[in-house]
């Protein structure tokens, strides 16, 4: 099916055809990942994703620790643009009142109180990647010390929103680590066991059916239970990166090794054997390329279920621990019914989960449509 | 046949042996054990008065004195001989039964979920490649992408926040309060069905997506190929060239994944279960594994392995009869 010669960008029919024939490899995949629409809306959210974590100081309008005893479990605040005819963003105001019967504390916007908002505004200093001192922030509070809290606070008064952009940060890239362990992981042991055969294979799909038919998440409990609690928070996150990829690399060495068994018959395989190329080079410049497509789904495929398990663990407090905070930290507050119904909003960070997982799926549907052109 | 189904016999022996060693071997990672803690515990409750010889008694007694080969032989030769998994020190109890109590809502759960995600996304998927690119496709991918993203535990929790809004209480556990301790009875059965669907359809969603996008992709491919084509080229009737070739093709691996979809749903039941409190395995081998409940962890992990090495060893029978490239291989 010569989809990539009716490309209706293209003009003339006479001049696409030409424009076809010679184009590259990856010109033709640019070509249909761009007809994929969905797929580049999940990239470009992605980018943008990855934007915000390289500068989440700037856009978060409060550091992650920054708490304020007074505005424990705030409502969120909606985001006003017009008072009085003319154009100055503001939110409202908090103010509380005691339940007469339970005394409890509860919070209600109080519409007199106007504190103004700006972009760009000076606010608390902090230091971009740790070393560069900055004080302005994307959007905040015109004085500083004013409550603005769009998505509400937590438990000790901190902003949700500003939590969740930072626990960005930790999620997005453990996820990366992981990508990087299982690519090198599966295709090498793929590889290895779809190219050379017999008891190597044997061993490695051995190995595999284990992993594979151990339920995960018992045995990622057990695993992370043992990380000590004197450990830095550094060497958690490089250990839970390691367990994740320790039982994900399987899937990706069994697409890679069926590829293999199927192309090892393949006539310029064997005509490459003949020449006498060795098996690196056979991997690398002969098969890889021809199933890229297979491992560019798988990969996609994988990161969102490596995002996935690091915020199950974290939430059921056996992954990454405070004082890191990731999206999983964040909804294991958020663990009992009752804390549930009364701060919703504190599943916001679930949002977030759900939009970057989203997007890397439509992603990587559009890259998997994309990499085989020629289909 | 029977060569390949012997063969498939001996690895399966061989992986539940390993899986032995493994869950055997991971409960004993952690540093201390269940005698270390109570002795802790005793200590602490009766000022320090706790002597070495009582230690070791107390160490004795539950066999953590003996190395790590000699607790393991020793704990094989329980379960195999007299189907005994040992003692669970948190529960007082025998660990064998209470694993029993809990295993078969596990499975049930589980291969409910199976089953679900079976039956939606096999019509869905077929439906999906060949009607590729129109609405239904869309909406399809839609709901496929958003099973996919949602993750099983976010999908209790937002469960249980909207029950609880609606009808003012959260819907835990899988019996409603008047037959939770009540003796198996028709009455209950229902009951149970009744509370059973939720937890079905959140631990299935997320498998039934990525079902759905494996046979469209797969079945995407093989519609390009030359002999759907000849099929079609020799006057067979839509509907024939689909059933009867490409979509025999992409079961292949629809089947085979029967074998890593379950320890994906156990794992998924699990943890739904921890968060919506069903009475599973789920809750208590989490529990064991926190407090240290060495036997009765490492008999959980090893009954949920097993189980779903033999429902995989199904799958590869299932597969090889469907497919006869790989009987006769």
């Amino acid at each position: 099916m010569q989809t990539t010669l009716a490309n209706p960008t293209l003009p003339q029919p006479a001049e696409q055809e030409s424009r076809a024939e010679v184009a590259s490899q990856w010109k033709l995949m640019w070509w249909k990942f761009r007809k994929h629409k969905l797929a580049v809306v999940g990239g470009v959210v992605m980018i943008l994703a990855y934007i915000v974590v390289a500068f989440c100081e700037f856009f978060a309008p409060w550091l992650p620790d920054t708490y304020n005893n007074q505005y424990v479990y705030a409502p969120p605040q909606t985001l006003h643009f017009f008072r009085d005819g003319g154009f100055a963003p503001h939110v409202y105001g908090y103010k509380f009142e005691r339940d007469p019967q339970s005394f409890k504390k509860t919070w209600t916007i109080d519409e007199r109180q106007i504190i103004p908002v700006g972009l760009f505004v000076r606010g608390e200093p902090y230091q971009l990647w740790s070393f560069i001192p900055m004080d302005r922030r994307l959007i905040g509070p015109q004085e500083a010390d004013q409550p603005f809290f769009l998505v509400g606070t937590d438990k000790n008064g901190r902003d949700v929103l500003s939590r969740t952009i930072f626990s960005a940060r930790v999620s997005l890239t453990v996820c990366l680590v992981n990508v990087f362990l299982t690519l090198i992981l599966g295709i090498a042991l793929g590889g290895l066991s779809g190219l050379v055969g017999g008891w190597v294979d044997g061993i490695i799909q051995r190995v595999i059916d284990v992993l594979l038919s151990v339920p995960q998440l018992p045995i990622w409990l057990a695993l992370a239970s043992v990380v000590p609690l004197s450990w830095s928070p550094l060497q958690v996150y490089f250990m839970i990166t390691i367990i994740i990829s320790l039982m994900s690399w399987t899937y990706m060495a069994r697409v890679v090794r069926g590829k293999f068994l199927s192309l090892r018959e393949e006539d310029f395989i064997l005509a490459a054997r003949l020449d006498g190329v060795g098996n690196g080079r056979l991997i690398a410049r002969h098969m890889l390329p021809s199933f890229m497509s297979h491992v560019i789904a798988s990969i996609t495929l994988a990161i969102p279920g490596m995002i996935l398990a690091e915020t199950s663990l974290s939430f059921l407090g056996v992954g990454l621990r405070p004082p890191i905070v990731s999206w999983g930290v964040m909804l294991q507050d958020a663990q009992k019914v009752a804390t549930i119904a009364t701060y919703p909003w504190l599943l916001f960070p679930g949002l977030a989960v759900v939009l970057v997982v989203l997007a890397l799926n439509f992603l990587g549907d559009g890259l998997r449509d994309a990499a085989d052109p020629y289909a | 046949m029977w060569t390949f189904i012997a063969r498939r016999m001996a690895s399966m022996l061989f992986t539940i042996w390993v899986i032995t060693l493994v869950s055997f071997a991971v409960i004993q990672l952690p540093p201390g054990d269940y005698a270390s803690d109570m002795i802790s515990r005793m200590r602490q409750n009766s000022g320090g008065a706790i002597s070495p010889e009582l230690e070791a008694r107390i160490r004795a007694q539950y066999g953590l004195d003996q190395p790590f080969h000699m607790q393991y032989f020793f704990w094989m030769r329980d379960i195999l001989t007299r189907g005994d998994f040992g003692y669970s020190f948190t529960y007082q109890r025998d660990a064998g039964q209470l694993m029993w109590e809990r295993l078969p809502m596990s499975f049930a759960l589980s291969f409910a979920a199976l089953l679900i995600s079976w039956l939606i996304a096999l019509p869905f998927g077929i439906y999906s490649a060949v009607k590729k690119y129109s609405l239904v496709d869309y909406s399809l991918n839609a709901l496929a992408f958003a099973g996919l993203a949602v993750p099983s535990f976010l999908l209790a929790l937002i469960f249980l926040f909207i029950s609880y809004r609606f009808t003012g209480r959260a819907a835990l556990g899988l019996f409603s309060p008047e037959f939770a301790d009540a003796p198996w009875s028709w009455a209950r059965v229902q009951d149970m069905l009744a509370h059973l669907w939720i937890p079905t359809l959140i631990v299935g969603l997320g498998s039934t997506a990525g079902l759905i996008r494996t046979m469209r992709a797969n079945l995407s491919d093989e519609l390009n190929k030359p002999y759907v084509n000849t099929a079609r080229a020799k006057g067979l009737s839509e509907t024939r060239v689909l059933i009867k070739y490409p979509v025999r093709h992409s079961m292949h691996p629809f089947i085979s994944m029967i074998g890593w979809l379950l320890p994906t749903l156990v794992s998924g039941e699990a943890i739904v279960s921890i968060v919506l409190n069903l009475p599973t395995s789920g809750p208590i081998l989490y529990g064991a594994l926190m407090a240290e409940d060495m036997f009765l962890a490492a008999g959980f992990i090893l009954m949920l392995s097993v189980l779903t090495v033999i429902g995989a060893f199904v799958s590869d029978l299932l597969l090889a009869w469907l497919d006869p490239r790989i009987r006769l291989s």
